[in-house]
C-alpha cells in the first residue's frame, strides 16, 4: 500500500477539469486506478477543499467502484443525490468512499438523466449501499437496477411523488 | 475486494404464511427496547430467529428538505434534533462543512471548546447507552445511576447554553459564546468524579453473571461484515477494525490530544460493551487536556458577515447593527461548491454533504447518521439466534431512531 496521502499539504489547491487533475494527481492512488481501468469512463475530475471528486459515466459506476474498491477505497461511508432541477443531466449522485488504510476519501460522482433515471446498483461491490438506495429512490425517485428489495424506505408505500426533487414543494400538496 | 460472509442482502419483507411452520411476530414501532419506534418483522421458528427485516421511517421529519429552506445559520437547530442524545457533535460536524467552505479559520480557544463539548456530548451518549441496555437485560438499577450522571451534564449544558437537550451551541465559526465564568471549573468537578462513578457500573455489570451471560457470543459481526454493512464507531472497533476519525482524520484540532483508541476482536455484543467502558474513560481525559491547555483569545472567528455581533456591540456600534441585521434578515451568501465533512461521534461516523449554489441558503444538506447504516446488520447480528437475543443486540448497536429517520 503507498503511503497515506497528505491532503493537508494540499489544502488550499485548486485543480478543476480532467486534465489539470491528472497533471497535479498523477500519483493519487484513485485516479490511478481508474486510469488503469478504463480512461474514458472518467468524465470530469476536481480537487477542492482537499477532497477529490471523480465524474464516472453513469453506465460504468459500478465498476469505477469495483476498481476503487481493489486500489484500498474500502468503505462506502455515504451515498446520496442532489436534484439539479431544471438544468439538464438532472440528478447528481455522490458516493463517498473511505480508505481505511490510506485515511482519505473520495467521491465519486455519476450523472444521470431527469426522465426515467436510473443508474446500476452498488450493492454487489459494498452491501452497505442498500438502505442508501432505497432512501435515493424513495426521495429522488431514482431507481437502482439490481438492488435486491427497492421499495420506499422513508415515506408511506403508498405516497406519491419524491418529496426531495426541487420541484416537490417544500410544504408537500395540500 | 471485500469478503463477506453470509452478508444478507435485506430482501423484500417477511410475508405471512410464507413459511407453514414459522411464526411471523411484529416487535414496536412502540416496543420499549427498540429505543424508539423502530418496528422490526421477525419470522421465528420456534424461539429461533430465522429472518429480520427492519421497517423505518415512523419518524422520518424530512429535516434534509426543510434545510434547503433555511439560511445557513438556521439550519443549526436542525441538527440538534437528528440525534438529541449527542447535540454537540451535530452541531460541531455541520459547522465544519460549512467552515469548510467558507474557508474559516477558528481560534485555538474555539477548537479547544469545541473538543471539550463533543468529548462532554460523547459521554452524555454513552451513559444513556450503558443505561438503557442495562435496563434491556434486566439490570435496573444502572439506569438510575447512568441518569444521575447524565443529568449532570445536562445542568452543564444548559448553563452553557441555556438549553439542555437541543443546545445549538456551536455555531459557524465559532461557539455561541463564551461559556459562564465557572463552567470550566465544574466540568473539572463533575470529571474528578466520573472515573469512579464509571468504576461503579462497572462493579454492578462486568462481574454479573446475568448480564455476561446475556451479552458474550451474542451477536456476532465480523470484521469483514462490519465492513461490508456500513457499520462505524464502537461496534466497528469491537470487531477489531481499527479506525477511528479523531485519530485518523483529525479535524477540530484533535491532532494535539493524545488519547487511546480502544480495539476488541471479540466481535460480539460484550466486546461492544467493553470498548465504550473504554471510550469514556477515554474521554475524560481528552477533556482533562482540554481543560488543562485552555487557550486565551477568541471564541470565534473574525467574520463580521457570518457570526453575529456581541450583543453589548450591537447596541452600541452602528456597523455590529448593520451586520446583525443583515445577518438575521439575508443570511451570508456561501461559495458555490460541495463539501463532505465526516466526524467520529458517539454513535459513529457522522458526515454531513454540504452542497452550495453560492446563494445563503444550502441547495442540498445531506447527512450521514451511524445508525442508519448499522441498523443494516441487525439481521446478520441476530440471524440463527434466540429471539431474546434481538433485544441485547439492539442495545449493543445503541441506535437512535432519530437520526436513522431524520
Amino acid at each position: 500500500m503507498s503511503e497515506p496521502l497528505k491532503n493537508k499539504d494540499l489544502l488550499g489547491q485548486v485543480l478543476l477539469g480532467k486534465e489539470a487533475v491528472l497533471a497535479g494527481l498523477p500519483e493519487h492512488p484513485a485516479v490511478k486506478a481508474i486510469l488503469a481501468w478504463n480512461p474514458e469512463a472518467l468524465v470530469d475530475a476536481k480537487f477542492q477543499f482537499a477532497e477529490l471528486t471523480l465524474t464516472i459515466a453513469a453506465s460504468h459506476l459500478r465498476a469505477a467502484a469495483e476498481s476503487v474498491q481493489a486500489a484500498g477505497y474500502n468503505f462506502m461511508e455515504d451515498m446520496t443525490a442532489v436534484d439539479w432541477f431544471p438544468s439538464s443531466p438532472r440528478f447528481q449522485l455522490s458516493y463517498h468512499i473511505l480508505s481505511h488504510s490510506l485515511k482519505e476519501r473520495i467521491r465519486l460522482v455519476a450523472m444521470v438523466d431527469g426522465s426515467q433515471p436510473s443508474i446500476e446498483s452498488i450493492t454487489p461491490v459494498w452491501p452497505s449501499a442498500n438502505y442508501y438506495e432505497r432512501e435515493v429512490f424513495d426521495l429522488f425517485g431514482i431507481s437502482f437496477e439490481g438492488h435486491p428489495n427497492l421499495r420506499r424506505i422513508m415515506m408511506p408505500e403508498e405516497w406519491t411523488g419524491h418529496p426531495l426533487r426541487k420541484d416537490y414543494p417544500v410544504e408537500g400538496y395540500r | 475486494m471485500t469478503e463477506t460472509t453470509g452478508t444478507p442482502i435485506l430482501e423484500a419483507p417477511v410475508a405471512e404464511g410464507a413459511h407453514d411452520q414459522h411464526m411471523v411476530l411484529n416487535m414496536g414501532p412502540q416496543h420499549p427496547a427498540t429505543h424508539g419506534v423502530l418496528r422490526l418483522v421477525l419470522e421465528v421458528d420456534g424461539e429461533i430467529v430465522v429472518r429480520l427485516y427492519p421497517e423505518i421511517g415512523y419518524l422520518h421529519t424530512g429535516i434534509e428538505k426543510t434545510c434547503e429552506a433555511k439560511f445557513y445559520q438556521q439550519v443549526v437547530p436542525l441538527t440538534d434534533r437528528v440525534n438529541y442524545l449527542d447535540p454537540m457533535s451535530n452541531n460541531l460536524c455541520y459547522a465544519l462543512a460549512v467552515e469548510k467552505l467558507l474557508g474559516l479559520e477558528i481560534p485555538d480557544k474555539g477548537q479547544w471548546l469545541r473538543v471539550l463539548l463533543a468529548e462532554l456530548s460523547r459521554l452524555n451518549s454513552h451513559l444513556i447507552w450503558l443505561g438503557t441496555h442495562a435496563m434491556d437485560i434486566g439490570a435496573l438499577t444502572v439506569f438510575l445511576y447512568t441518569f444521575r450522571e447524565r443529568e449532570e451534564i445536562l445542568r452543564l449544558f444548559e448553563a452553557l447554553a441555556g438549553q439542555r437537550m437541543m443546545t445549538s451551541y456551536i455555531r459557524i465559526g465559532g461557539v455561541s459564546m463564551d461559556p459562564p465564568l465557572d463552567f470550566l471549573h465544574r466540568v473539572q468537578q463533575f470529571i474528578r468524579t466520573l472515573p469512579e462513578k464509571i468504576d461503579e457500573y462497572s462493579n454492578l455489570l462486568t462481574g454479573n453473571p446475568i448480564f455476561r451471560n446475556r451479552l458474550m457470543d451474542v451477536g456476532h459481526l465480523s470484521a469483514a461484515d462490519t465492513i461490508a454493512l456500513g457499520v462505524t464507531g464502537p461496534p466497528l472497533r469491537a470487531s477489531g477494525v481499527d479506525v477511528d476519525l479523531r485519530r485518523d482524520m483529525p479535524y477540530s484540532s484533535y491532532e494535539k490530544f493524545q488519547f487511546a483508541v480502544p480495539i476488541s476482536n471479540g466481535c460480539d455484543c460484550w466486546a461492544r460493551y467493553e470498548v465504550r467502558l473504554i471510550e469514556m474513560r477515554e474521554s475524560i481525559k481528552i477533556i482533562q487536556q482540554a481543560l488543562d491547555g485552555m487557550p486565551e483569545g477568541s471564541y470565534s472567528a473574525v467574520a463580521p458577515k457570518i457570526i453575529l455581533p456581541d450583543r453589548e456591540k450591537m447596541k452600541t456600534q452602528m456597523e455590529a447593527l448593520i451586520h446583525h441585521f443583515k445577518i438575521v434578515t439575508e443570511g451570508f451568501a456561501v461559495p458555490a461548491g460541495e463539501v463532505y465533512q465526516g466526524i467520529e461521534a458517539g454513535h459513529g461516523q457522522t458526515g454531513y454533504y454540504v452542497v452550495s449554489d453560492g446563494t445563503a441558503k444550502p441547495y442540498r444538506v445531506h447527512m450521514r447518521y451511524p445508525s442508519f447504516a448499522t441498523l443494516q446488520a441487525l439481521e446478520t447480528m441476530c440471524k440463527g439466534r434466540m429471539l431474546a437475543d434481538v433485544v441485547a443486540v439492539i442495545g449493543s448497536i445503541d441506535i437512535v431512531l432519530g437520526e436513522i429517520d431524520r
